[in-house]
């Protein structure tokens, strides 16, 4: 068999056996303790919905966003805001919320990130370039999103006070469990499958490798980098608004709703690594028990302990993340075979 | 018809690296250009390509000033670049990293993926594989037939030889005197392999000290020691 062969076979086996794996570990949870298995997934969603958003701009533009939380905030904002005070259904509300943040984070690319705008303002004014892009410059991007993230967190407080007006709970209950934390567990599968084939299964998708790989050849190659990396950003941000969006009936609606779920994402990008879709669930299915378990024992702030302890360990004795353990077990088995 | 000219051009990084370069590409051509190792000939082709902007001077393309087009825009006007080392994506699938040439030359529709197909067969073989898991000739078949693929005017080729097997080596001139010939691409490279300058160019500009200091054509391409002065360290 062909490398390409062997590598695609092996993808797709053990892709299905862990998908299988998966569903057959939760059959069996929720047989013997449907209310633990609730939770317990519903954990592991948590830090697969923060995270996805971070990951993809970490992994592809390699910024750091700080303000990511704030992003989240933001989607949940215009969800609530749209279906309180606008009066539309929860899920064009929702759409609201994520296309709003997407819109958001396409100005932030536009203005801080790749600093485009002041460049063109600097061009026609002072005749030269002001800001280099943030691109691959992880402490300098940390920088400007984490003034990014004050600026937001104290604009939201300006400009609607210290809470709004919070949106019901969707749906029943289950086994003593709130269905609509349930039909999360579902939406968060179901984004990472959408972001899996978006980024590997389409044109768009091959482009943006391409660009992560080699720009400069990328960008000889008819490839407009810079849109790449717009669009990117905007997908990106666009899933931190879902993620706010889909949060916000179970959240009280403050300007720093956001910390929690940026806490989890650093986390889960830290221990996931570079491959957004491989990293981000096995992060969730390894971070959200942690969380899960120490919260349930000792109260929240254990849990967010437990997680930070858990980047510690990881960043200590698995450079490179999950993804790296990944791809040398690969090796390894192709190796063999 | 002048495909591809540079007109007084100095270029470089911190300093100039080459200064007051005029060189013209016909054509149908197929046009070297021999250096020394660090004269500056990378740099020369990535300014055509518009990866580096001249600081003096000015780039024309099919007769219009692309001096201030970046390379993505180059690209899809028709230029096909195929760096020094190749540099294919190396966690793309040949087959992925093949569309990627699709955009060069993107206003005519046309894609040439059997043609590339027929020159090198091993690519339609390993479609599904890796592009970091083929072998150096094998790649550079890979990072010629990505620019290919796009149709595009203008061929620019980086040390096509370097680190491939020498028996590879003949096969892959041979080749870009088919494509040439039969696609009617026009060719800009540069070499540092006799045998290649020899099988390759109609014509060949020499660089050293940073400027062009010769223009071989004809019988001078045969004069092992007209061309060896020039590559020489
Ligand atoms: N990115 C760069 N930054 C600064 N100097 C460079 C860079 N790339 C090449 N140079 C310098 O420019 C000169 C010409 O390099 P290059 O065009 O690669 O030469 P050649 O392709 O003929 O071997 C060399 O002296 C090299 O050290
Ligand atoms: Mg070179």
């Amino acid at each position: 068999m062909s490398n390409g062969l062997k590598q695609q076979a092996f993808q797709v086996r053990y892709g299905l056996g862990a998908v299988v794996a998966v569903v057959a570990s939760l059959a069996v949870g929720v047989l013997v303790d449907p209310n633990l298995t609730f939770r317990v997934s519903y954990a592991v969603s948590f830090v697969v919905l923060a995270a996805v958003g971070l990951a993809i701009i970490f992994g592809i533009m390699g910024v750091i966003n700080l303000a990511h939380g704030e992003f989240i905030l933001l989607g949940a904002y215009a969800t609530t805001l749209s279906a309180v005070k606008g009066g539309l259904p929860l899920p064009l509300a929702m759409g609201v919320g994520a296309l709003v943040t997407a819109l958001f984070g396409l100005t932030v690319e536009r203005v801080v990130i790749s600093g485009f705008v002041p460049n063109w303002i600097g061009r026609r004014t002072v005749g030269r370039d002001l800001i280099t892009p943030f691109y691959d410059r992880l402490a300098d991007s940390m920088v400007a999103t984490f003034g990014l993230s004050l600026i937001m967190t104290q604009g939201a407080r300006i400009v609607f006070g210290n809470s709004i007006e919070q949106i019901g709970v969707p749906f029943g209950s289950t086994a003593g469990y709130p269905d609509y934390r349930i039909a999360l567990v579902g939406v968060a599968a179901g984004v990472l499958a959408l972001v899996y084939v978006l980024f590997t299964q389409t044109t768009f998708g091959t482009r943006v490798r391409a660009t992560m790989q080699d720009e400069e050849t990328a960008k000889a190659l008819g490839v407009d980098t810079e849109r790449v990396y717009m669009v990117t950003f905007a997908i990106g941000s666009g899933l931190a608004g879902f993620t706010g969006a889909l949060f916000a009936p179970l959240l009280s609606m403050q300007p720093t709703l956001g910390d929690q779920f940026l806490v989890e994402a650093f986390v889960a990008v830290v221990v996931g690594g570079a491959s957004v879709v491989v990293g981000t669930s096995l992060s969730g299915l390894l971070l959200g028990p942690v969380d899960a378990l120490f919260s349930d024992q000792f109260g929240e702030f254990a849990g967010r302990i437990a997680l930070l302890f858990a980047a510690m360990l990881a960043l200590r004795f698995l450079p490179g993340g999950i993804t790296g353990v990944v791809d040398r077990v690969r090796d390894r088995i192709e190796e063999g075979s | 018809m002048t495909v591809l000219a540079l007109e007084d051009v100095t270029v470089g990084y911190d300093t100039p690296v080459l200064r007051g370069i005029d060189l013209a590409v016909e054509e149908g051509e197929i046009v070297g250009v021999v250096g020394k190792n660090g004269v500056g000939k990378t740099t020369l082709l990535k300014t055509a390509m518009g990866l580096l902007e001249p600081t003096e001077g000015t780039v024309t393309y099919d007769g219009r000033d692309v001096t201030d087009d970046p390379p993505d825009v180059r690209a899809r006007e028709g230029i096909g670049y195929i760096p020094q080392g190749r540099d294919i994506f190396p966690g793309l699938t040949v087959e992925q990293n093949l569309q990627m040439g699709e955009h060069v030359g993107g206003d005519s529709d046309v894609t040439r993926y059997e043609e590339v197909y027929d020159l090198f067969p091993v690519l339609e073989e390993r479609a599904d594989q890796d592009g970091g898991t083929l072998s150096g000739g094998q790649q550079q078949m890979l990072a010629i037939g990505r620019a290919l693929v796009g149709d595009p005017d203008l061929l620019l080729l980086d040390e096509p030889s370097e680190g491939v097997q020498p028996s590879i080596v003949d096969r892959i001139s041979e080749d870009i005197r088919a494509i040439n010939d039969e696609l009617r691409t026009t060719v800009l490279f540069v070499e540092q392999n006799l045998g290649v300058i020899r099988t390759m160019a109609d014509r060949c500009y020499a660089i050293d000290r940073g400027e062009i200091a010769d223009e071989l054509t004809g019988p001078e391409l045969t004069d092992e020691d007209a061309i060896a002065q020039y590559l020489a360290v």
